[in-house]
């Protein structure tokens, strides 16, 4: 790996710092191959932050959705299959029942620098017109500048009580 | 075997602030029961009322949360039971009203009805007290007790329908009612 290319890359610190910045303190996390060892380990050892371990995604929209209500501000960390796994509790809890369920996707095995709908993975391709077709709002966290989407993604959500999609184009450094 | 609405009513008469996460015909009952702007019914899909109960149980330790699941309900959302005793909120009451058949759609039986026991497989998982009821008046008896227990706690409830009550998904799922939940919330 070249120094260009590391230097390019989003890197896991900022992503956190950019999480606490938007106020979350709850995260709620099925493992990821992508975001596991920059993000979810170091989360689980951080005293900032409460993590709660699912055995599957859909009971993580409801779970932040709960906390939503008791005035806390939660992230679900997944992986893409995950989401795809998770449509219609995204549908019926989050969208329909306009909860700011704030997610954090790992795209396992996205080409880097390639758009997700340009990917030769077929379940990739399709997460982001999936979301479209659901109205939820998405933003692709790829390279070194993209962590300073995080912040405003997670306020505006809250704002619009509506889900926001994070999609991770790669592991951080 | 208990009518679910003379069940709920007994839990009713024993409601002292509590927050309760009806499901499906249990919700339909319980806000003609025990009206309260601590009903939380905006579940959105079927499985999820445990997952959402724990969700307010984290957010707000101080207060005491009663989780009314459905049998079919739970059997889409297994998972929640390892997830509930793993997280062990001391504040969780998870009820599962089980009656052997999605009632609902249709009152087709759910699977393995009867051959399993959801009591065993919440102490399984590890919830750390575990209780079933198929007596009215043994619940009547004892409900007061588990409510003032440590949790997370798990009840079966075997019942059968009872009286009718009328349907209306628009005012479980209202976006108003939740709001009006919220702001309850806050208030205390």
């Amino acid at each position: 790996m070249g120094d260009v290319e590391t230097k390019d890359r989003i890197r896991a610190a900022d992503i956190v710092k950019e999480l606490k910045r938007a106020g979350i303190r709850f995260v709620i996390a099925v493992p990821d191959r992508t975001t596991s060892e920059r993000l979810l380990k170091p989360m689980l050892r951080d005293p900032d932050f409460t993590v709660v371990q699912v055995c599957k995604e859909d009971e993580g929209v409801s779970i932040c959705s709960g906390l939503h209500c008791t005035g806390h501000r939660a992230l679900l960390l997944i992986q893409y299959t995950g989401l795809l796994d998770s449509i219609n509790a995204l549908r019926g809890v989050a969208v329909e029942g306009q909860n700011p369920v704030c997610m954090m996707v790992g795209l396992l095995g996205k080409e880097p620098g390639v758009p997700p709908t340009g990917s030769k993975r077929y379940g990739l391709r399709i997460v982001e017109p999936i979301l479209d077709a659901m109205g939820i709002d998405h933003d692709l966290i790829e390279s070194f500048g993209d962590a300073a989407k995080i912040a405003p993604a997670i306020e505006d959500a809250y704002a619009r009580s509506q889900p926001v999609v994070l999609l991770i184009g790669r592991e951080p450094v | 075997m208990m009518k679910r609405d003379e069940c709920l009513k007994v839990l009713a008469r024993h409601r002292a602030g509590e927050i309760v996460v009806p499901v499906y015909k249990a919700a339909q009952e319980w806000i003609h029961i025990s009206p309260s702007d601590l009903n939380y019914t905006f579940t959105g899909a079927m499985g999820q009322g445990s997952s959402h109960a724990l969700g307010l149980a984290l957010g707000r330790p101080d207060r005491r949360v009663i989780a009314l699941d459905g049998d079919g309900s739970l059997l889409m959302n297994l998972g929640t039971l390892v997830t509930i005793a793993t997280a062990a909120p001391k504040n969780l009451i998870h009820c599962v009203c089980e009656n052997g058949t999605y009632e609902t759609n249709g009152a087709v039986p759910v699977p393995g009805a009867g051959r399993f026991s959801f009591t065993a497989l919440a102490r399984a998982t590890g919830y750390p007290r575990t209780y079933e009821f198929s007596d009215l008046e043994d619940w009547e008896r004892e409900v007061g007790r588990i409510l003032k227990e440590e949790g997370p706690i798990f009840v079966t409830l075997k019942v059968e329908p009872g009286e009718l009550y009328p349907e209306d998904f628009r005012r479980l799922y209202s976006i108003e009612y939740r709001e009006a939940f919220r702001q309850a919330l806050q208030r205390g």
